[in-house]
């Protein structure tokens, strides 16, 4: 290599300010804004959750003067357009040209199991949204904390409402062909049956699968009710065909935490009054902070937030929490997630801790649709407080059968 | 017993809806030799729009129409001024039409937001059909019935036309076509333009059945491929029967096999190109 004037001369510059300048530099960062990344997605067919989700951190840090803990916070936002591999490159993106300090996402769990090792190597602070259970149980990642609900976390409680108040008997569970539907039943199904109760057919039709109807003509209509384990519009669509065959009414239906979301109730008519679903968040949540985030959110935007809105907005609220307690010192990695996971939030889902393994323990709600002011909300009809992502099992026992899946538990009392 | 009639007018319904969206494909496939993958966005861009004229017509037959003749508009358009300019190249044509799908894909989201968006049912038809015990919505039936019609109505476009007959003879031999002195330029157009304003009517014939939601050109695409590789390009009897056997393979498929959905839905065309590759009813190879 030839080693002209011009070469010598940025060699020498260069090294000068980093010599000369290093230790302010570090210090200048200390106060400078707070980089907060948002992993979401806007474009493909996720993206009406994850605008949601960058609305409500918009608002969030509109509420508070865009400042935590005294600094300021700069929002650098990442699409990953739901494709894990997109994400992960977004999210290098991210870290290493827009230098975020931590991160909110991302949204689908694909991308976060994507994203796992990136999120290692990098020591970034992670608050999460993705269901995946296994990222805060047997593969925990020590820089994962998540504010929402591990798959299952809400249709645990949820068939223990089933069992304990409604007494269905025999129920059928049926959700989308991936994990996170996999999950959500198979949790379902555990504290059904631990309650008396039998699971006589589960499907599981592919997440894409362009016509419900010979499902419909499959379910067993002899039941108690039916479990929707689905995630975005699928539960809609379902549900859509679902009356088409003439079935409502006939059995009863209830649903996961994603099946019947304020984002899809805001379409559909009275054939959803009276559906019951379990969620972690409700836009009907009494306390002062869901009060004021509902009210500001339904005048920017015009609609009540549901799921991922909340997400982000309680993701917030843990960040901002954390950063009060350390001084806003978010280069501590260690302090920050030392302080996080011992925290008691209180939050527009209500208070919500940590357990060691950084999910949430906090409030599940079981919800009725109901309308109220000419449109439709997910009322809250029971609060389970304190639900923690192993229900009421012991945590070693738990953590030492295998991960939920279409097989696990194993399904005893299918009836063909 | 009552669960195999079930399925059975299921696999029809499904595969009339098939048609409306398979048979422009196979059209546009077979005369110009372009694998069109906007096919999936025109029919969810379809949807949409007819979502939005159903605003101001309350009438989902007219809209349907109205939808359709704005869908073809706009395959028109696609075929004039982007097409036309890559004749020959057909990989060219391929990614052209795969990014216009995407540009599509977003100016919806844009457009009409990321929630599904229901289509009324006609009041009429929302009750289910019950014939001795058994419930069928009554709607699926209606849409099977459209489907034959146009199925008739495109049979004598094709064999009893004049036009029909200049299309048949672009599909079998194009040089010689062209040779006659047939207008295949305008054929091309006005096929391109029949094609897409199929799949923009069968999007919205479909809403009340599928909702419109992003996503649905990607469910729909595929299903189009498999019934026109099935049936033969560029064959309507290949696009009418395809449509059927894939509607009844796939609903008889998920419900004795459920968790082999794909798998029973691709190997039928897997095994037809491999030992058949012209497909079942199809002139010329793919």
């Amino acid at each position: 290599m030839t080693f002209n004037r011009r070469r010598f001369i940025q060699a020498a510059g260069a090294g000068l300010s980093a010599s000369a300048l290093g230790f302010p530099a570090v210090a200048r960062a200390q106060s400078g804004p707070i980089r907060l990344g948002l992993m979401t997605v806007k474009t493909g067919p996720l993206a009406s959750g994850g605008i949601d989700m960058e609305r409500a951190l918009v608002q969030y840090l509109k509420e508070h003067n865009a400042t935590m803990a005294g600094r300021k916070v700069e929002l650098f936002v990442g699409d990953s357009g739901g494709v894990p591999a997109q994400s992960r490159t977004k999210l290098q993106e991210l870290v290493e040209r827009d230098k975020i300090q931590i991160m909110i996402g991302p949204l689908d769990t694909a991308s976060a199991l994507a994203s796992d090792d990136y999120i290692r190597s990098q020591q970034l602070l992670t608050l999460s949204v993705a269901a995946a259970e296994d990222m805060t149980q047997r593969k925990p990642n020590p820089w994962f904390t998540r504010g929402t609900s591990t798959s299952s976390q809400s249709a645990q409680p949820l068939a223990d409402y089933c069992a304990k108040t409604l007494k269905y008997k025999r129920m059928l569970t049926i959700a989308d062909d991936i994990a996170y539907g996999h999950e959500m039943c198979a949790g379902f199904q555990r504290v059904f049956e631990d309650a008396g109760g039998k699971i006589v057919q589960k499907l599981f039709p592919p997440l894409t699968v362009p016509d419900y109807g010979t499902y419909i003509a499959q379910l067993k209509t002899n039941v108690d009710g039916i479990f929707l384990g689905f995630a975005g519009s699928n539960g809609f669509r379902f549900y859509r065909q679902f009356n088409e065959y003439g079935l409502r009414g006939k059995v009863a239906v209830v649903g996961g935490m994603t099946a019947f979301d304020e984002a899809v109730l805001r379409n559909m008519g009275d054939e959803a009054l009276g559906i019951i679903t379990s969620c972690w968040y409700s836009a009907d949540v009494e306390n002062a902070i869901n009060k004021r985030f509902v009210a500001n959110f339904r005048v920017d935007w015009g609609y009540d937030p549901g799921f991922y809105a909340a997400a982000t907005y309680v993701e917030a609220a843990v960040l901002d929490a954390t950063l009060q307690k350390i001084h806003g010192k978010i280069e501590d990695k260690q302090a920050f997630m030392k302080t996080v996971r011992a925290i008691t939030v209180d939050t527009a889902r209500g208070p919500v801790r940590f357990d060691h393994l950084g999910n949430v323990v906090g409030n599940v709600y079981i919800r009725r649709v109901e309308r109220k002011d000419g449109r439709l909300v997910n009322r809250v009809i029971q609060t389970y407080p304190n639900v923690s992502q192993f229900w009421t099992y012991k945590e070693a026992e738990f953590l030492k059968n295998p991960v939920y899946s279409r097989d696990w538990p194993p399904a005893k009392n299918l009836e063909s | 017993m009552q669960y195999w009639i079930i399925q059975t007018l299921n696999s029809l319904a499904l595969g009339g809806l098939l048609f409306l969206l398979a048979a422009g494909f196979s059209l546009i496939f077979g005369l110009m030799r372009i694998a069109n993958l906007t096919h999936g966005s025109l029919y969810m861009l379809g949807a949409y729009v007819g979502v939005t004229i159903l605003k101001f017509v309350p009438n989902l037959w007219l809209a349907a129409l109205i939808g359709g003749a704005v869908i073809a508009i706009f395959g028109g358009l696609i075929e004039r001024f982007i097409l036309r300019a890559l004749a020959g190249n057909a990989l060219g044509q391929v990614l052209v039409t795969l990014g216009i799908s995407f540009i599509v894909a977003d100016f919806c989201l844009i457009v009409w937001g990321g929630d599904p968006i229901p289509v009324q049912t006609p009041l009429a038809l929302q009750q289910p059909l019950r014939v001795g015990g058994v419930a069928f919505p009554t709607y699926r039936l209606v849409v099977l019935a459209i489907a034959v019609v146009t199925a008739v109505a495109l049979y004598l476009l094709m064999e009893r036309t004049r036009i029909g007959a200049m299309i048949r003879a672009g599909v079998d031999d194009m040089q010689m076509a062209r040779a006659v002195g047939i207008p295949v330029s305008k054929l091309f157009t006005a096929v391109f333009c029949l094609g897409a304003g199929l799949a923009g009517a069968g999007g919205i014939i479909g809403g009340p059945i599928m909702s419109a939601y992003p996503g649905l050109d990607a469910d729909m695409l595929p299903l189009a491929l498999i019934v026109v590789m099935l049936g033969g390009v560029g064959s309507l009897l290949g696009a009418f029967v395809g449509s059927f056997l894939i509607g009844a393979i796939y609903t008889f498929g998920t419900a004795l096999l459920p968790d082999l959905a794909y798998v029973i839905l691709f190997l039928p065309m897997i095994v037809v190109i491999a030992f058949r590759p012209r497909g079942l009813f199809g002139r010329q190879t793919v």
